[in-house]
């Protein structure tokens, strides 16, 4: 090892200087041991499934407050569940993640509409995007639903509308979303299970 | 968590002992590099659960993102792709702080209760005594620490010492999907390792071993090798760190020295740290110190 | 899945081709390690790709992209050549002995019935002999020339492992040793878990790639086995429920095939999907296809659904085509579409072709994106410099964006790809004035409804008589659908051999799908579902993770669907006797009075062993189908064809016939068998494929999984990089013959350029995952390069090989 002289005297001014003061009496003992206080204390804790593939872990979601009427929760953690048969409380890196999708800053907080021709997006309410929305339902399939095709047959069908499903729904949106669209007669449907 | 206090073991340039009285359950963490899929799982769970974020970089040509260990990221991912006798392996190795029985970092860091490694092998710092002085990065034998940007602390991996602090998993091992880390004693871990070696020996990696390296004393994070013959197959794995001879100088011969010689440096240099902010480590120094740290890794 | 993520843990051999668990499904991966660590299993990869399953491994093989049927059918030749299958088991549970119609051929490629204008076969030769009682004839000395066993061996005779290597570059040393790990699960007490996912999917010839694992999987014995099955590890968190829900034309919920404009009436319908046996005795458990439809009707059209009125028949819509995201997105093009709704799909980026793509969606009146998140889709329409170059002003469609909840923000089921259906809590609110997709569809339902009422227009009468009894009407709560969804009596449902006796009170939720009536006493939304409610409660919601087999079965944790079931054609397991195959990992087995064990019979619970019912009960053979007649598209046996972009311009097997080239009855539409590129313009063999770091185009928004994986890449080979003067980290630009991307270059010693026909073959690996909104480096989208072609029977596009070329930038 080869160190010069003045090499020698800077780590021990710099540095051994420290063991020093500990000597003399400055040392914030109190604070020596102290850990990251464990940040789920008290926070409320959901049982929920991850949302990106089909192992479908389950998670425990950590969430502030304890939903008392004032305190509105928002999520700090989200973790494996251990009572899960399948994951046992393990998660991949995007479920480990999940917390950083549920908090997006691209995540969409109210209706817009982009008018044809148009280079932005407009916020609207709900009620005018539901109603927009449902007046251009409406007359297009007024006018291009199919009772019957040339074979006389009835197929009452509206062959001018799609509709494509997520695979991240709930069973019971599914559901309620193939209910609808079949009683509107929509036959261009499909979900994302092929791709 | 004051009475946390009696479990420490050591603290950084503090020269009265600390409490030995009570004994608690020295704990490590397992990696069995055979079962790694190198998802980061790992990374993503640190830093979701230290509430830390990296940059988000670039791709620069590998797989590895962050592309090094960082004040933010405090775990990383290192992939190599080994082609020996016609036959490829991809050797991923979790890269972080191996909480050394005999901890470098915390010989050669001058600032008191800044280092601090508790009876339960943890190796955790405190960036409140914290002066950035970078000496902890001198003295680790894995490169580890990282300095922030931000705050000009060091920072790495603390091996969740809050979780486990409650008797919980690092956020690491709770994670992972395939067992490739396992949490637990030190004395269980060593056992599971037993099996997983067995095991390899059986698939034929006949040098398949436990990497736990006496230079350091030990560490309280193993790794389970395929090839336990060639660490430095796994992204330059040390095959026999030990703390620089430099560190071992000074805490050792020049240590009296110092507390007696140097007492009005040692006023001096906190009053510089209290109105001047940390100090900084002469380039020079520093060049030289990794020069010999380097040395040591090729020994 | 036939079986479940954990039930791999019992197999001895995992066999993982044209999937990538450890990249796409690390959690459900796990078990694959456990079997290797506590049963010393062997895990084995063939991929064009080294990949993050191949790097714990016991043993990796090559493939080039798109040969799969070619390594399959050398398998299959392998295991029949070296006698190397469970014979009992092929003999009882398998149609190895049905013989088949004298009149059925395969020549120079193609099978009989081939009509080149149709691109499509006419399959009357592709059918069983019928004895005089519609029974299949059958030779149980598997000797006739005719019967499936030797049709089967003759047909794969071709597909030496000299042919293998040949075709998919894999070198035979290679090919034989696979070969050994899977054959030696051939043995009646061992098992091999095949896994696949899109890696397989994704071709022109996808659904017959997953054939052939069946055909091999039937062979060796391993269906109905703890630690067997043929595994489809699926892609969303309920990709499974919203299929079984069937989101999609062809069916409806419960895999019910959708009314056609060929079933005028409902008894039309029924009859033609209704099978009759066709062996004696077997359950042919489809025959109750009358009750699962008609409680749907009722489900949907409650008291308005009655035998008078077909129950509500006409009032589904009847499918007029083809009817696929391919189809659907082809016609947009041709402007034969106005509106459009995604709902937590981001099609600009998931579809092949993505420059025709955005021309569809231009074409568009309107267009609404119901997500949590800005999708690229939503932005079709605006400029984003060289990733989206379009000009707003020339584009009229009407754009609404919705803002939906997300899986933390409310509550209900999803279902994993083991069946398993399992019930969520709400954590959160969502940000600002997001809401609940059923609240969003009930809004939207609600309204056209209230404007039908008053002002009347198209067919009314479906709209008006959907039933609605939600406690909320603008608030159907997941609690009240999942109870729609397994279904209540509507009148006292009594037992058909006493009468007096009530099994399931009117009102009652129903127990089982076995209640179910035809005659319109009974609802159920979807038949499969039926018990994840019953008069129990909520089993969904159901968390005793107790497993006292050791088999990780958890028949108390959650529901599985079918009947709780969690290991399909359970009877298999058992030899004819009722005895089980291996009686360390028993499943199921004949108690002299009854089938019981660790899981529920897939089996009627009586059938003695000496009824010979056989274990395959939703077949009308009641045995697995080597031969699967008339079922598929492009033939009963799967054949080699060549991807559409292939780096050869014939196929090997067939080199004289251009017909037998790619698969010959896939659909390919005018302009996009135009846009198809060749070898000499772009060498390469591209695969677009997922990496661990992220989820589809959904993570990219995700701040920690874009500082994982921050900017879109692709991956080459060292010798083609050495070839083209690329370094690692160098940029590049791809181009397929549909468009280019830019990204960056990793190089690596994990992509070998594979010897195939005589001709040295690079692969160049594409990640999807990027675009251009996101937290990730905006960057192209993959989908630009990918060919607008899908598989012939479920048109699943080709994402998995194509051609490209590369160069530096």
């Amino acid at each position: 090892m080869q160190m010069n002289r003045r090499q020698f005297f800077k780590i021990c001014s710099a540095g051994l200087g420290g063991s020093s003061i500990a000597a003399m009496g400055f040392s914030p003992t109190a604070a020596l041991a102290e850990v990251r206080a464990f940040k789920l204390a008290r926070a409320t804790e959901t049982r929920n499934i991850c949302p990106y593939c089909s192992v479908s872990c389950g998670v425990l979601i950590y969430s502030t407050g304890d939903k008392a009427k004032n305190s509105q929760g928002t999520i700090i953690h989200i973790e494996g569940d251990p009572d899960n048969p399948v994951n046992r409380g393990t998660l991949c890196p995007k479920g480990a993640g999940l917390r950083d999708m549920v908090q997006s800053a691209n995540r969409l907080k109210w209706p817009e509409v982009r008018e044809a021709g148009s280079s932005e997006w407009k916020r609207i309410s709900w009620d005018d995007a539901i109603e927009r929305i449902a007046k251009h339902m409406k007359a297009d399939r007024d006018a291009n639903f199919m009772t019957k095709n040339a074979a006389g047959v009835t197929v009452n069908r509206w062959p001018t509308f799609g509709f494509l499903a997520s695979s991240a729904a709930s069973n019971e949106a599914g559901y309620l979303t193939v209910k609808t669209l079949r009683a509107l007669g929509v036959t261009q449907l499909d979900t994302q299970a092929r791709i | 968590m004051a009475l946390q206090s009696l479990d420490i073991r050591q603290r950084s340039a503090t020269t009265t002992a600390a409490p030995q009285a009570r004994h608690t359950i020295e704990v490590a963490k397992l990696i069995d590099v055979s079962a790694c899929i190198g998802c980061k799982a790992c990374q993503v769970a640190c830093m979701e659960w230290n509430d830390v974020r990296d940059e988000v970089g670039h791709c620069v040509g590998v797989y590895d993102n962050p592309a090094d260990l960082t004040e933010n990221s405090w775990t990383v991912m290192r992939y190599a792709e080994v082609e020996q006798d016609g036959k490829l392996e991809w050797l991923i190795r979790k890269d972080g702080c191996m909480h050394c029985t005999d901890p470098g970092c915390l010989k050669a860091c001058p600032s008191p209760g800044a280092i601090i490694q508790y009876a339960n092998g943890i190796v955790d710092f405190h960036q409140e005594n914290c002066i950035g002085c970078g000496y902890c990065i001198t003295g680790c034998p894995f490169n580890v620490p990282r300095i922030s940007k931000k705050d000009g602390k060091a920072y790495k991996c603390t091996l969740c010492s809050d979780r486990v602090a409650v008797n919980q998993a690092p956020a690491c091992a709770k994670a992972c999907p395939t067992g490739a880390i396992h949490f637990g004693s030190k004395e269980d871990m060593k056992d599971y390792a037993e099996k997983r070696i067995a095991d390899l020996k059986e698939r034929g990696y006949d040098k398949a071993g436990l990497y736990d390296p006496p230079g350091v004393g030990g560490t309280h994070v193993m790794y389970v090798l395929h090839h336990a013959d060639r660490p430095d197959l796994y992204s330059g794995l040390p095959v026999n760190p030990s703390i620089s001879p430099l560190v071992a100088l000074w805490k050792g011969a020049a240590k009296p020295l110092a507390t007696l010689a140097l007492a009005g440096v040692a006023l001096g240099s906190l009053f510089h740290y209290v109105m001047k902010g940390p100090n900084e480590v002469s380039k020079e120094i520093e060049e030289e110190v990794e020069k010999e740290a380097e040395t040591e890794d090729t020994k | 899945m036939t079986n479940h993520w954990v039930d791999i843990k019992n197999a001895d051999v995992v066999f993982v081709m044209g999937g990538n668990p450890a990249e796409a499904h690390p959690c459900g991966f796990k078990w694959v390690i456990e079997a290797k660590k506590t049963r010393k299993a062997k895990l084995v990869v063939v991929d064009p790709r080294f990949n993050r399953t191949a790097a714990v491994a016991d043993f990796y093989a090559p493939v080039r992209a798109g040969s799969d049927i070619a390594f399959f059918g050398g398998v299959i030749n392998y295991l029949l050549a070296n006698d190397k299958i469970h014979h009992d088991y092929v003999k009882a549970y398998t149609n190895a002995s049905f013989l088949v119609d004298e009149g059925f051929r395969f020549e120079d490629g193609l099978f009989s019935g081939y009509d080149e204008a149709k691109r499509s076969y006419a399959k009357d030769t592709w059918k069983y002999q019928l004895d005089e009682n519609g029974f299949a004839r059958v030779d149980e000395t598997l000797q006739s020339p005719n019967c499936v066993f030797q049709l089967m061996k003759k047909h794969y005779s071709r597909y030496t492992p000299e042919t293998v290597e040949k075709i998919c570059g894999t070198p035979k040393d290679a090919f034989l040793k696979v070969c050994e790990y899977i054959a030696s699960t051939a043995a009646p007490d061992r098992t091999m878990s095949y896994l696949y996912a899109l890696g397989l999917t994704e071709h022109s010839v996808g659904s017959q790639n997953i054939r052939c694992m069946a055909i091999v999987q039937l062979l060796l014995g391993n269906m109905g086995m703890a630690g067997g099955g043929i595994n489809a590890l699926r892609g969303h968190a309920n990709v499974q429920g919203i299929t079984d829900m069937c989101l999609y034309a062809q069916v409806l919920p419960g895999y019910l095939s959708a009314p056609t404009d060929a079933d005028p009436d409902l008894a039309t319908y029924l009859g033609k999907r209704t099978p009759k046996a066709l062996r004696p005795g077997q359950m042919n458990f489809p025959q109750n296809f009358p009750k699962w439809f008609v409680s749907l009707c009722k489900s949907w059209y409650g008291n308005a659904a009655t035998k008078d009125n077909d129950f509500a028949y006409d009032w589904l819509p009847k499918l007029g085509g083809a009817s696929d995201v391919l189809s659907i997105f082809h016609a947009m093009y041709e402007g034969k579409i106005n509106g459009f709704a995604c709902q937590g799909f981001n099609p600009l980026a998931s579809v092949p072709n993505k420059k025709k793509v955005g021309d569809a969606l231009a074409k568009l009146k309107y267009l609404v994106v119901i997500d949590p998140l800005a999708t690229d889709t939503s932005e079709f329409w605006k400029p984003h410099g060289e990733f989206n170059e379009v000009d707003p002003a020339q584009i009229a469609t009407e754009v609404f964006r919705l803002p939906a909840n997300l899986f933390a923000e409310h509550a209900g089921t999803f279902t994993n790809s083991g069946r398993v259906v399992q019930w969520r809590w709400k954590a959160v609110e969502g940000p600002g004035e997001s809401r609940d997709d059923t609240d969003i569809l009930a809004a939207l339902f609600l309204r056209l409804k209230e404007m039908y009422a008053k002002e009347g227009g198209a067919l009314p009468e479906p709209i008006m008589n959907l039933t609605w009894a939600y406690t909320q009407p603008a608030r159907p709560s997941p609690e009240e659908l999942l109870r729609e969804i397994n279904g209540k009596a509507l009148a006292d449902v009594t037992d058909p051999k006493d009468p007096t006796r009530v099994l399931v009170k009117a009102g009652d939720q129903m127990p089982a799908f076995a209640l179910l009536r035809d005659d319109g006493s009974t609802s159920c939304g979807n038949w499969i579902y039926c018990g994840s409610w019953s008069p129990a409660g909520n089993n969904t919601a159901r968390r005793d993770n107790s497993d006292p087999s050791g088999l990780g079965q958890t028949l108390n944790w959650g529901f599985a669907w079918p009947a709780n079931r969690r290991i399909l054609y359970n009877r298999a397991s058992c030899d004819p006797s009722g005895k089980p195959w291996d009686a360390k990992r028993s499943v199921l087995r004949w108690t002299g009075a009854a089938w019981s064990g660790n899981d529920v019979p897939d089996m009627r619970p009586d059938a003695a062993p000496e009824q010979n019912v056989m274990p395959f009960i939703m077949n009308p053979e009641g045995v697995g189908r080597l031969f699967s007649r008339e079922l598929m598209a492009e033939g009963p046996l799967p054949e080699h064809y060549e991807p559409f972009e292939s780096p050869l311009d014939r196929n090997p097997l067939h080199p004289d016939n251009p017909k037998a080239r790619a698969n010959p009855a896939a659909r390919v539409y005018k302009g996009d068998m135009e846009a198809f590129g060749t070898a000499k313009d772009f060498p390469y063999v591209a695969t677009t494929y997922r990496l661990v770091e992220h989820f589809h185009y959904w993570t990219k928004q995700s701040q920690i999984n874009a500082i994982m994986q921050p900017e879109q890449f692709v991956e080459i080979g060292e010798e083609l990089a050495a070839e083209k003067g690329i370094k690692a980290g160098d940029r590049v630009k791809v181009r397929s013959n549909r468009g280019y991307i830019k990204a960056v270059a990793v190089v690596t010693k994990r992509i070998k350029a594979l010897d195939v026909d005589g001709k040295k073959v690079h692969t160049v690996g594409i990640p999807i995952h990027y675009g251009f909104k996101g937290a990730t480096k905006p960057g192209f989208i993959t989908n630009t390069l990918t060919p607008f072609v899908g598989d012939a029977n479920v048109q699943t596009p080709e994402f998995k090989a194509f051609l490209v070329n590369v160069e530096k930038i």
